[in-house]
């Protein structure tokens, strides 16, 4: 009991300590705001500057989310067809693994070209990176099926819609939330990207990315500071969630979420 | 008519191993076989050639009737859904043919009742001990109703004395109904106290070596009598004949 408490709060204490250590930093060596703002004056301004920065998270916060839901939906469903056929998977896995590899900030230009309306361009540019993790890990869950269980269901005469319905689905869904886990984030940090590529055109671009820019054009280093704590803060509540909704599915029957 | 021939069936797999030569066997509707034999003789693969999970290379596995009764099986693993409750794991081979929740579950309940895990209907496989998992196997095997029975070495990684319970549960279920049996194992005793035959196989490539009829007292503890230890010693002097040669 005690060992778990200490194991939750190590890593508060460091936080506080680092925090602490820096606003030290600060007051002792009176450095200005705009070379190094203190603690103190970041969530002063995360507060003076509640109105701006809470839309500009929302606007972020959306891209992210819909990216999410995109990418699972989009990478569940090809990773089915690909279940169902090695030729489907043969013809279309390379091109999957070419978008992964390449970066997306080299590719956001050119969808900034071809696609109009600009939250398209962030859906996009997030979907993107956050896809591939969902697909690969719910294609080797779709193929780490017992055995035993595939010879049962084809001794029972299951047809091919209740083998995926039933067995191949099920199975896979540890995979699935596992890389719905690591994909969170990454459409958090495709949005963001994709917002700091766009913002270079006149466009509808005003998330946290884009508030970054601006305070940093205006030598506003207290803004920067707490957008990137937000942004931050998103990251952590992002994951947190998602790990929350895996333990809640599986926890009655996956090794992974076994409590005591 | 014998239910199920087997005649001159032959398996071999794509590694050059032949598991199986030349297996002629019948089994009689109504009867417990138990299929006996040392480890790696083919059991298993004459067992999954009978299910239709492999497919032999020469000779021919004939059911009476032309076609494969509804058969209930039971693998040397439990083989259960790890998500799926107790009583979806059950009603398994219902939702597979087709029946709506209503039937399903409550010929899963019947089922369960039958194995004794009576309350347990909830529970999922991961909460329950390793008998009572077989037991939820053999369950799901019971359910359909099947006329045959086909079980591969079902008990052989339990303890003796769950082993001895669940072959005691598995006699009385089998004659109660009439079921046919066929029954893979490597226990000299517990193929005499279950069945009514026995057919014991060659080290691989395997045939059938022989087969026994097994007798046995109408009422009273099998076990204990005289007979069974003679019809041990019987089996087991036949099976070291079929090791030695
Ligand atoms: N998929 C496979 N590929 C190649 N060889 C196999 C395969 N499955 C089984 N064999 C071989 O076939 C032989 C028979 O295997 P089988 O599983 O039928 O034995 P068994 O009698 O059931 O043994 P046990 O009592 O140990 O379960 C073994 O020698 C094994 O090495
Ligand atoms: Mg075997």
């Amino acid at each position: 009991m005690r060992g778990a408490l200490a194991a939750r709060g190590a890593p508060l204490i460091v936080g506080l300590l680092v925090l602490a250590a820096w606003e030290a930093l600060v007051r002792l060596n009176d450095m200005p705001p705009y070379i190094l703002p203190a603690p103190s004056r970041i969530a002063a301004t995360l507060w003076s500057d509640r109105a701006i920065l809470l839309v500009s998270l929302a606007v972020t916060l959306k891209t992210t989310f819909a990216a999410l839901v995109t990418a699972a939906l989009s990478s569940l469903v090809l990773a089915i067809l690909f279940r169902q056929s090695r030729w489907i998977e043969r013809s279309l896995y390379p091109y999957a693994v070419i978008l992964q590899v390449t970066p997306i900030v080299a590719i956001a230009p050119l969808i900034l070209i071809y696609v109009e309306d600009p939250f398209a361009v962030m859906l996009v540019c997030a979907t993107i990176v956050a896809f591939f993790p969902i697909l690969s890990n719910t294609m080797l869950g779709l193929r780490s099926v017992d055995p035993g269980l595939e010879d049962m269901f084809r001794l029972q005469g299951a047809g091919r819609l209740q083998v995926l319905w039933l067995l191949h689905l099920p199975s896979a869904l540890p995979h699935f939330l596992a890389g719905l886990r690591i994909a969170g984030g990454l459409a958090l940090i495709g949005a963001v990207v994709a917002e700091f590529v766009s913002s270079t055109t006149a466009g509808g671009a005003t998330g946290l990315a884009w508030r970054i820019i601006e305070a940093g054009q205006r030598l506003n280093v207290p803004r920067m500071f707490a957008a990137l704590a937000l942004i931050a803060a998103s990251g952590i509540a992002i994951f947190a969630l998602l790990t929350a909704l895996s333990h809640i599915v599986l926890r009655r029957w996956h090794e992974s979420e076994r409590t005591g | 008519m014998s239910l199920l021939r087997i005649e001159g069936l032959g398996l071999r797999f794509p590694n050059g191993v032949t598991a199986l030569d030349g297996v002629d066997l019948a089994l009689e509707g109504g009867e417990f076989l138990s299929l006996l034999g040392p480890s790696g003789c083919g059991k298993s693969t004459l067992l999954r050639a009978v299910m239709g999970l492999a497919r032999p290379d020469t000779g021919r596995i004939a059911w009476a009737g032309g076609s494969r009764p509804r058969v209930g099986v039971v693998f040397q693993d439990p083989t259960l859904m790890p998500w799926a409750g107790v009583i979806d794991n059950v009603a398994l081979p219902l939702r597979l043919a087709g029946l709506d929740r209503a039937a399903r579950e409550k010929a899963a309940l019947a089922a369960i009742e039958r194995v004794g895990l009576a309350g347990f209907e909830r529970a999922v496989p991961r909460e329950l001990s390793g008998g009572m998992r077989m037991r939820v196997s053999i369950a799901r095997a019971l359910v359909g109703d099947p006329d045959v029975l086909l079980m591969d070495e079902p008990f052989a990684a339990l303890d003796e004395i769950t082993r001895l319970r669940l072959d005691d549960e598995l006699r009385a279920l089998a004659s109660a109904r009439g079921t046919t049996v066929l029954f893979v194992t490597h226990s000299v005793f517990e193929s005499v106290y279950l069945s009514s035959r026995i057919a014991v196989m060659t080290p691989r490539p395997g045939r059938i070596a022989g087969t026994l009829a097994v007798k046995r007292p109408a009422a009273g503890d099998f076990r204990a009598t005289a007979d069974y230890a003679r019809q041990c010693g019987e089996v087991s002097a036949l099976l070291g004949r079929v090791m030695a040669a």
